[in-house]
């Protein structure tokens, strides 16, 4: 039996978590602060890809991908989801050495990936530099237009029985209650909070802080890049928590645009663009991808993403709270992970099965400090 | 009284004010599809600050100018509708 539920935060985690909900049988409001999509999502590159930074990671992210198969069928074409594959880049023979290691563990867990020799990069993106070692192609991988899909999503659970409320803004979130800015008191059998960096103040201690990003999308030029590119040394220069750090990553919009990332800072939530750090971040871009500077850049913006200190999202009961469950932190794993934590939450909150072992995204785990790692 | 100047529009010479921008002078002719969309929708300015990129045009060649942030020059040959 499936308990009525309440979803705060309209983003694409808490607009498939209210979904997933609904199509268990549970009587669903989701709430959100302004519109669905409108946070976080919005901001989005909107990569689906199988990334492997731990085992927990990997598991969560080839669960969800699957999942993600049956929902890309299934959306508007405003969805705009496009599986053309993520292309990892290995400038040096030392990048390329961990590229194999990557492409063993993903084909032991089943998941497509195909290394590609020097000569073989050229012929799949003629715009990438001559002179790169090679790279490794995840062919099942692929992006989206995440507002679009958490608006489609959002829409297709009202459709199902959930109500949705945008424009509901949660002041606080008690047990089995959510207290409204405007007063209303609404009260469920469980309150799954979405929030994204906002998450951490309705359930306090959630370490989650934010971690802000820079992307430019381009003028159209269809055919300029084929895959989702990125830079193998991604992990590296994404990873490290303090400073500002830039990588490569490329990917084509379905329309011909170009969106071009990424920058990680963690400098609070001040959303002012930093032009020193998008010209560092452009300059990477085009160090990869030489005639990139020659397209024109339309716009610039920035976003939060829900960083954890293990890089691992939460998900989960929060026990400081009872009835309160957290589907939040996902960093940049939000669009690509938002299926399975559904699914976790749906099998959690309904006492069922859940699809993979949930234990290392239980939101109480043990981790480093946030405060720390933020200092 | 600022002087009027001719530009030529998809071939059609204008008279136009020769102190305004070129949004300006192709909306005050009533030409409003600037551009079209990736669906050959016409689109229009919006902002009229340079923000939106909606008013792109081609201008003596260089494509995706705005016509917000350009004045009028005698002469110039602009081309809208790409």
């Amino acid at each position: 039996m499936t308990p009525d539920a309440i979803v705060v935060g309209g983003g694409l985690v808490g607009a498939m978590t209210a979904l997933a909900l609904t199509e268990a049988g549970a009587d669903v409001t989701l709430l959100e602060a302004s519109f669905p999509g409108g946070g976080s999502s919005g901001a989005a590159m909107g990569h689906v890809v199988v990334m492997d930074d731990s085992p927990a990671q990997f598991a969560l992210c080839a669960y969800s991908r699957a999942r993600w198969q049956d929902l890309a069928d299934s959306l508007p074409a405003s969805g705009e989801y496009d599986g053309c594959g993520t292309l990892w880049i290995a400038a040096t023979e030392d990048e390329l050495g961990g590229a194999v290691e990557r492409a063993s563990q993903y084909w032991a867990a089943g998941v497509a990936a195909e290394m590609i020799n020097s000569q073989d990069l050229q012929a799949l993106e003629p715009e990438l530099r001559p002179g790169l070692a090679g790279g490794l192609l995840v062919p099942g991988d692929g992006v989206c237009y995440p507002p679009a899909v958490a608006r489609a999503i959002s829409a297709r659970a009202a459709s199902r029985g959930a109500r949705v409320q945008p424009g509901s803004v949660v002041q606080s979130v008690e047990a089995n209650a959510v207290r409204l800015q405007d007063g209303t008191v609404l009260y469920a059998g469980a309150i799954v909070i979405a929030a994204g960096v906002a998450s951490p103040y309705l359930a306090p201690g959630l370490p989650i802080i934010p971690r802000k990003g820079h992307l430019v999308i381009s003028d159209r030029a269809p055919g300029f890049v084929r895959h989702q590119l990125v830079e193998l040394g991604y992990l590296h220069s994404a990873h490290t928590f303090a400073g500002a750090s830039v990588a490569f990553n490329v990917q084509p919009r379905r329309n011909g645009q170009m969106l071009v990332g990424s920058s990680r800072e963690l400098v609070g939530t001040d959303p002012s663009i930093n032009r020193t750090l998008v010209a560092t971040m452009l300059s990477r871009a085009v160090e990869f991808v030489p005639r990139l500077g020659e397209l024109r850049a339309l716009r610039t913006w920035t976003g939060f993403r829900p960083a954890t200190p293990d890089k691992l999202p939460l998900i989960g009961p929060w026990p400081a709270i009872p009835g309160v469950w957290i589907a939040a932190g996902h960093e940049g794993l939000g669009i690509t992970m938002a299926t399975g934590t559904a699914d976790l939450i749906v099998a959690g909150i309904s006492n069922t099965a859940p699809p993979i072992d949930p234990a290392p995204y239980r939101p109480d785990r043990g981790m480093p400090s946030i405060d720390l790692i933020a200092a | 009284m600022t002087e009027s100047i001719p530009i030529v529009v998809d071939g059609a010479t204008l008279t136009v004010a020769g102190d305004i921008s070129l949004a300006a002078a192709l909306l005050n002719a009533g030409i409003v599809g600037f551009r079209l969309d990736e669906h050959g929708k016409p689109r229009a300015p919006v902002c009229g600050m340079g923000t939106c990129f909606e008013c792109r045009v081609t201008v003596d060649g260089v494509t995706g100018v705005r016509a917000c942030l350009e004045p009028v020059r005698r002469e110039m040959r602009v081309e809208t509708g790409r």
